[in-house]
Formats: structure tokens, sequence, C-alpha cells
């Protein structure tokens, strides 16, 4: 006898648990592979996952086995050409011998790395990590607020437009026959009776009468209560609701003077990837607007803003006049979410930096959620960070932070938004 | 709808079998299987299973999908496995090879225990799901039921209750003791899996409620022993002890054994995991040494299962076209010079072994009757069985391959010494290298010839608690590089100094590894 039993519905991912124990074990290297991995990526690709490169030999599981050399004699098929006692030159390693023998020889070839991919939500754990990302999720960021009409039931006053047929018809049939109830049961009672009297042998002639009159009284009554009655109109409510807006637009602003390096740029690149990671689990939509400047700015696509060469000197006013402007072009309809990003090594033209401090304060800060400023930089702050520093003592929603190195980018966005909590809080 | 559709018209294909006729009905050969559908396959083919006299586990069936057949590869075919690493690094090698479309998943696994649990993937045809169960339902399982191996060395009854305890035992202790402790200890045992079999002792049958009932009693009797064995008495240091007292008395080559019974600083928790890998290895190893027969076997009987039902008229010419493809594809067998080849098909050569004995028993040649003289001639059926019943692939092959396969398959003999040059063709399919060939093939199906031999030798209890083991080559085949990593995991359970020693031509013994490694040769 047989037994048929269907698995297909039953829980799928009975390894699960296998594959977390290994992206456990591994998660020094696969956390190495997906830092590697943000180089390579545009800020605004966050929703792919990332394939993870592990070598080999930090995977294998290893056992007593018999390794190479020695005396071998193996059985083969196909034999077309030899005969007994043939030689022939030994082949290259791996040919024919240890294929078939059970053991994969964890030397030799085969040495291939091992890679696998993770899905974008594993990405993003493993590259947030250190970021405690649950933690500032709930602490959402205050949004521009729109307001929206929404249905909220019935009521009973309104304009015609309004009238919900359906549930006033439902109104009316409810009130008739509520309202008539008792008449129906008296004209019910009187038409039996009449009944009876019609069975019966004796002409009941005056009664039948009698009783003809009542009915035809309950049946005009009942004819009067009204088919629709200003009682049983409903009324389509609508309320106004205030829904944030799913809109942001973010603005990366960088220096790419000559001072700027590569490395820099980097540290700044993986800067504004965060701040675009965090930005995506607040809003829906994202606009990201680069704009690179050295004594003047520009609006750039993202490859060119990362990648291309400049050199000259530095006038930073020039990017933060060239946001003001693109945002009154643009993003000025009251339904987005402005932020600002800015990277700096802190290089500026002395002078320009009063006027920096000025612009913000008087125009952007006006327009914008938010803006942080990071200062790249090995060196003493000049008088750029100066300037700002005046600007984060007054302005809650201004935040600066001095990144060293690589390993300052997570705490530094941690504390930029940390102090955001405060504000919400 | 279909299925309909395309029984209609073949229903008159005339009867070829009288025993059945009158009542016969063609099954379906639509593509779609339907649960009906299965079942009515099913029994035909358990009928013709008994009409071969095959003695089986009662079926258990389960159909899963692609994802779910992942799983199942993941866990070694497990039906519940312990979490570890290892099994989702398989996972995700499988689901990589899987979804790139380099490797197609296998049609089915079957699982060793009773009932007999066979999982059919969903995708398969209509036909495939009948080729699977005649090769695992009635093949596998069947050989399962009969091999001398399985008889006494596994127990199909209790397997999936052990199974489940050792999934509970080990979820337990990760909870109690942290999942980097259990993780520790399990990749140590995975790494001595292969040198945790008992080769010669018989397991005992027990369910799950006594299982557990006993790990209790043994956690606390064994560390109880083992404190014995290590108790350091204050006695005088002078001759009273004999210095040639050897322990262990005899070479062990169950490493895990006697690291469960004797390592000394193991915690009770941390034997009953070595216990759990050891019984799981001494599980598969009838596997290990039976691949040749036990697939052979399964490919023979589906084959000759489907092939009785179409000539009863049960199953239409397109279900044996299709049937025949697949057949055809899973016993081919490579030659050394093609580019798909990689070793001799275990399909392949089981499967024609198994069709060769039942032709030497049916249509004998001269040179079968010098061969075999006890089989030629014999009742088939009754032969195939005792033959199944009574081997392994080693001893298998050393018996039954014959002159004829050797040519068929046209089998040489390479003799590879690493001292020359060159390789020597030792035998061709010949008369003379017949019996060469043969032995040499046997030789290579010989796990004991395949696997390090490596034995404790010495566990110096009197002294600094060192360890030692011996590897014995064979043929002078030297130990991989991976000696030195898996003597760390020995290591981890042994605690104490580690050695491997392999003698070298004059006799002498040498260090060839050794955990913890010594410092800086401060010695010499």
């Amino acid at each position: 006898m047989a037994n048929f039993i269907d698995r297909r519905l039953n829980s799928k991912n009975k390894s699960t648990v296998n594959r977390q124990r290994f992206l456990r074990r591994y998660k020094s290297q696969i956390k190495k592979s997906v830092s590697d991995s943000i180089n390579g990526r545009s800020v605004t690709d966050v929703d792919s996952g990332e394939s993870v490169v592990i070598p080999k030999k930090d995977l294998s599981e290893p056992i007593f086995h018999q390794g190479q050399g020695g005396v071998r004699d193996r059985v083969h098929p196909g034999n077309d050409q030899f005969t007994k006692g043939d030689k022939i030159k030994r082949p290259q390693q791996g040919q024919g011998q240890g294929s078939g023998q059970g053991n994969a020889s964890d030397s030799g070839e085969g040495n291939d790395d091992f890679v696998f991919s993770i899905s974008k939500d594993e990405y993003l754990n493993l590259l947030f990590e250190d970021l405690e990302l649950p933690n500032l999720e709930k602490n959402q960021l205050d949004k521009m607020v729109e307001y929206k009409t929404v249905r909220s039931g019935y009521c009973a006053e309104g304009v015609p437009a309004n009238i919900d047929i359906v549930k006033s018809l439902q109104g009316s049939i409810a009130r008739r026959i509520a309202m008539t109830a008792s008449k129906r049961r008296q004209l019910h009672e009187c038409q039996n009776a009449l009944e009876q009297l019609a069975q019966d042998p004796h002409e009941n002639i005056q009664q039948k009468r009698n009783l003809e009159a009542e009915i035809a009284q309950l049946k005009s009554k009942i004819a009067k209560v009204p088919f629709i009655d200003s009682f049983d109109l409903q009324y389509r409510n609508y309320a106004k609701q205030a829904v944030p807006t799913s809109k942001a637009v973010m603005f990366c602003l960088m220096d790419v003077s000559g001072s700027m390096d590569q490395a820099t740029k980097d540290m700044a690149k993986r800067f504004y990837i965060l701040l675009y990671l965090f930005l995506t689990r607040t809003y829906q939509s994202i606009d990201v607007v680069y704009i690179r400047h050295h004594t003047q700015a520009k609006e750039v696509d993202e490859q060119e803003f990362f990648y291309s060469q400049e050199t000259g000197g530095t006038i930073a006013s020039s990017a933060l006049e060239l946001m003001h402007k693109i945002i009154v072009e643009r993003y000025l309809d009251g339904n987005w979410n402005i932020y600002g990003a800015q990277a700096s090594d802190g290089d500026n033209w002395a002078d320009d930096s009063p006027y920096c401090n000025q612009l913000l304060q008087q125009k952007l800060l006006k327009l914008v959620r938010y803006f942080s400023y990071i200062e790249i930089t090995q060196r003493a702050h000049q008088t750029l960070w100066h300037e700002y520093e005046k600007l984060a003592a007054s302005h809650s929603h201004f935040a600066m932070q001095h990144i060293r190195s690589v390993e300052d980018i997570y705490p530094v966005f941690r504390q930029l938004f940390k102090k955001n909590r405060q504000q919400v809080a | 709808m279909s299925e309909q559709a395309n029984t209609m018209p073949n229903q008159t294909i005339p009867n070829q079998d009288t025993k059945n006729q009158g009542t016969v009905k063609m099954l379906s050969d639509s593509p779609e299987w339907t649960f009906e559908l299965l079942e009515q396959y099913q029994v035909e083919i358990e009928r013709v299973a008994n009409y071969y006299q095959l003695d089986f586990y009662p079926n258990q069936i389960e159909v899963i999908t692609a994802e779910q057949m992942m799983d199942a590869y993941a866990s070694v075919g497990m039906p519940i496995g312990y979490s570890h690493w290892s099994y989702g690094k398989k996972f995700i090698q499988t689901e990589q090879t899987y979804k790139r479309g380099y490797m197609g998943l296998a049609y089915e696994i079957v699982i060793n225990s009773n009932p007999c649990i066979a999982y059919l993937m969903e995708e398969n045809t209509m036909t495939m799901q009948a080729l699977v169960m005649a090769h695992a339902c009635y093949g596998h399982n069947s050989f399962f039921k009969g091999n001398y191996l399985f008889k006494s060395w596994t127990d199909a009854d209790s397997i999936v209750d052990y199974l489940l305890f050792a999934k509970n035992y080990i979820h337990e202790c990760e909870q109690k003791y942290g999942i980097d402790e259990v993780e520790a200890c399990l990749d140590a045992c995975h790494a001595l899996m292969n040198h945790g079999v008992d080769r010669y002792k018989r397991p005992q049958k027990i369910s799950l409620e006594e299982e557990d009932k006993r790990q209790q009693e043994r956690e606390a009797y064994l560390q109880s022993q083992v404190n014995m064995l290590w108790r350091t008495l204050p006695k005088d240091d002078s001759h009273s002890q004999p210095k040639t007292q050897k322990f262990p008395a005899e070479p062990q080559e169950n490493l895990l054994y006697f690291i469960e019974k004797n390592a000394p600083l193991l915690t009770p928790w941390q034997r009953e995991i070595v216990r759990i890998v050891r019984k799981i290895s001494q599980y598969f190893y009838p596997q290990k040494q039976t691949q040749v027969m036990n697939e052979g076997w399964a490919c023979f009987w589906h084959y000759t299962i489907l092939n009785h039902l179409y000539d009863e008229g049960l199953v239409s010419d397109k279900f044996m076209i299709e049937f025949l493809h697949s057949h055809t594809n899973v016993v081919a067998q490579p030659e050394f010079n093609s580019q798909y080849y990689s070793g001799i098909n275990p399909y392949a050569l089981g499967f024609n072994m198994f069709v060769d004995i039942k032709r030497i028993c049916q249509h004998p040649t001269e040179e079968d009757k010098r061969w075999f003289p006890d089989i030629a001639g014999s009742d088939w059926l009754k032969t195939l069985h005792w033959a199944m019943e009574n081997f392994k692939d080693e001893s298998f092959i050393s018996q039954f391959l014959s002159p004829k396969l050797i040519r068929d398959f046209k089998l040489f003999q390479i003799h590879d010494d690493e001292k020359n040059s060159f390789v020597e063709i030792a035998a061709i399919h010949n008369d003379s290298g017949y019996q060469e060939i043969r032995t040499a093939l046997s030789n290579q199906y010989n796990l004991s010839n395949l696997e390090a031999n490596i034995q404790i030798t010495d566990a110096n209890i009197h002294g600094d608690r060192s360890l030692t083991l011996k590897y014995t080559p064979h043929q002078d085949i030297p130990l991989a590089d991976s000696k030195d990593e898996v003597l760390k995991h020995l290591y981890h359970l042994w605690q104490f100094e580690v050695k491997l020693v392999e003698t070298d031509e004059h006799g002498h013994d040498h260090i060839i590894a050794q955990c913890p490694r010594p410092k800086a040769k401060e010695d010499n």
C-alpha cells in the first residue's frame, strides 16, 4: 500500500534557518563584500540585492582524505585505442584521476570563489547593521502635509448631489415596514375573518360589509404612508484628512575642486547613499539633484558628479545659490520635502564663507526640511566650518559633522539623525 | 480535459498479455498528473512489483515543489535535519546552480525509513512520476529492506524518530549553551564524520521516547566513566605502574566513538552531539557502500516493471517513448574521452550488471557457463534477489562482472605510479584482462581503500593526555593537506595535544601533523 501526501503547501523554507546560520557564520566576509559593493552602485540603486563573493577556502569543511600521488589503479570505459602495456605520458592533473572517487579535492583545482546572492533586505540589514536602523525608522521625519478628501460614513444633511440612493431607499423601506406593521396585521386579521364568513353557510351580509369597509380603510391608510420621506435621506459624508506627502527631493552638493580626491568623494558617496536609503524608508518618490561646484556650480548627473575630474578654486556659495534657484524653479509648490546634503573638504575661499552662512540662514534653511553638512578632512577646520557652526547653534534642522575616515560615516550619520529625533520628540 | 482526448484513440492498441485480458483499461498517458492518476499507476506498479516478489516497506509518497526539493538536497536527504550552516551552504549552492540552469534537480529522493518516504517533484510529467515511483518506491525501497548491509546497520523503523530527537536535542543545546558553542562542536564532528563508523558492531533499535530516556541515563553514566578513567590517584610515582600498559589496548578506527567515550574534558551534551553525528554517519554508511547496486537495482526494476505494464497494454506507446528517453539518459555511460565523462556512472554499471545477470540465467553462453557455473541457467528472479540481498558494491562486482559486460563497456585499467612519468595500461577487455579488470573495478568501490585509514593508537592517560593517531597509506597515497585543519577540529574535541603519525619505510613513526603546532622548534 502507498500513502500519498501533498506537501506542496507546506512551508517552503525548511532551509531558511540554515541559510541564516550560514550568513551568520560568514558575516564578516559578507560585510566586507557588501561594503566593497557600495562603490560600484548608484546612489539610488537600493532596491536590488547583491552578489557576495567568499573565497572557497574559507568555506571548506575539511575531512581526512587521500591526496594526490601514490599508486593508483583506475578502470575507465570506452577503450578505443589502448592495448596492454601501452605507456602514456601522464595527463595534466585532474584528468581522470580523482573524479568518481567521491572526495572532491579541496586543494588542487576547483578553487573558485563561492558566489551567491543576498536579498535586498539582507543587504540593507548588513549595510545598516551598525546603524540600528529600526530605531531610526521609528523616528519618522516630519513631513510636508497636504490634505485629501476621504469618505467618512453618512450624515442626515447635505447637498442633493451627495444623496446616497441605495442607503436612502433602504431607510425608506425600513420606515415603511415599521410604520405599517400594525395596520397590516389588522388587515390580515380582517381578511381571514372575511374568508371564514364566506365559508359560513349563513349569509352574514352586514358583517361582510363591515369587514370590507374596514379592509378598504386599512388599505388606504397603508397607501398613505409616504414612499420617501426627508427623514430617509442619507448623504455621503466627506472629511478632510491630512496626508503627509510622499515626495522628497534630495540635493547633493559637493565640492569637486582640486583638493577633493577620489577617496574623499567615495566617502561622500557613502554618505549620500545612506541619506538616500534613509529617505526611501520615509518617502515614496525621491528626486535626487546633484550639484557640483568649484568656483562655479553646475547641475550634473550622477556619473559626472562622482567621477569627473575638475580643478580650480572653491566658492561654496555658488552651489547654494544654484540649489536655491532650482528649488524656486521646480520644487516650490509645497508638496516637496527638501533635503540638502553638502560634502566638502572644508576648503573655501575665505571671503565666501560668511556669504554661505547668510544664504543658508536667509533663504535655504526656510525652505528645506533638513540640511546636513559633512566635512571630510584630516586637517584643521577652516572658515566654512566656523561659519556653519554659528548656524548649527541657532537652527535645529541644520546639522554638521566631521568625517575623518570611512569608519566615521555610520556614527556620524547616526549622530545627524539622533539630533533630529530629539527635535521630533 | 486533454486526458480523455488522449486516452481514447490509444485504447485500440491490442492487449498483449493474457492475464488481464478483458479488464485491461489503458492508463491515461496525459503529461499532467493528478492524485487519482498517481494512485492508479501506483496500484498497477505495486501489483507488478508483487508479481516479481519484491519485498518492500509500505510507501509514503510525498509530492513536493522544486524549492522543497532543494531543501531536501541541502539536508543530504534527511527528512528532518538539525540546523547547521553547512546545510545552508549546500542549499545556496544548489539554488545557485539550479537557478542558472547548470543542473537539473533529481526527480526523486527516497529515504531509508519505514514507511519508506519518497519525494516526487511537482514538475515531473505523469510518465516521470510513474518512473520515479517504480524506481524509488519499489526499487530502492526493496533494496533498503532486503540488502544485508541495511538490515544490519540501519534501522528503518526508528530513523525518523531518531532524527527528530537529534534535531530537538541540538536545538535545546543551542538554547542552553549558545549557537557558537554547538556549531563549533558540530563542525568538529562533521570533520570526523567519515571516521565515526562502527564497522563491526550492530547498532541497537530504539524508539524516540526510549532514546530520550536513555540519553539522560547515558549522560550521567558516561561522565562517571570518563572521570574514572582520568582519575588521578595520589600514588607513589616509583615503579608500581608498568610503563608498557597502553590505552587503547587495540587501535581504534571509530574516532568519534572513542572521543565520545574517552575525551577527558567534553561536557555531557557535547558527548551526546558526537554520538548523534556518529549515528547519522553510521546510518548513511551502507548507502556509500552500495551505490552501484542500489541504483542498478532500482533502474532494473523501473525498467522491468514499466515494460511489464506496457506488455499488459496498460501504458501507451507515447508513455513508453518518454520513459525510454529518460531511462536511456539515466543509464548512459560516456566514454573516457568524452567531455561528459566523470568516472563510471553507477546507474549504468549497476543496471547493466543486473540485466546481465538475468541474461546469464536465461540465456547463458559457453563463456558464462565457465565463469558463472552456479548461476548460469538458474532461475533469474531468485538469483537476482539473492545477489541484491547478500552483496555490496565491491563484492557484487568481483562476483558478477562478466566478460561480456567488460567488452560492452570496453573497460580498461590504468596503472598510475607517481614514481613514473607515464601511466601504463594494465589491462584491457581481452581474455588475459577480464580477471584483472574485475578485481581493479571491485577495489575501486572498496571503501577501505578510498577512505583514509586513520586509527587511534595511543591516548597517553598517564602523562600529558596527548592523543596519537596513525595514518596507514593505501598504495603509498599520502594524506591530503586538509589533515591539519581536521586535526584542529579533533583537538577541539580532545582538548589536549593531538598527533598524527605515519610509519616510514624504515619502520619509524614520524609526525605528519600536530595540533597545537609545536612552538618554533625549541627542541632542536
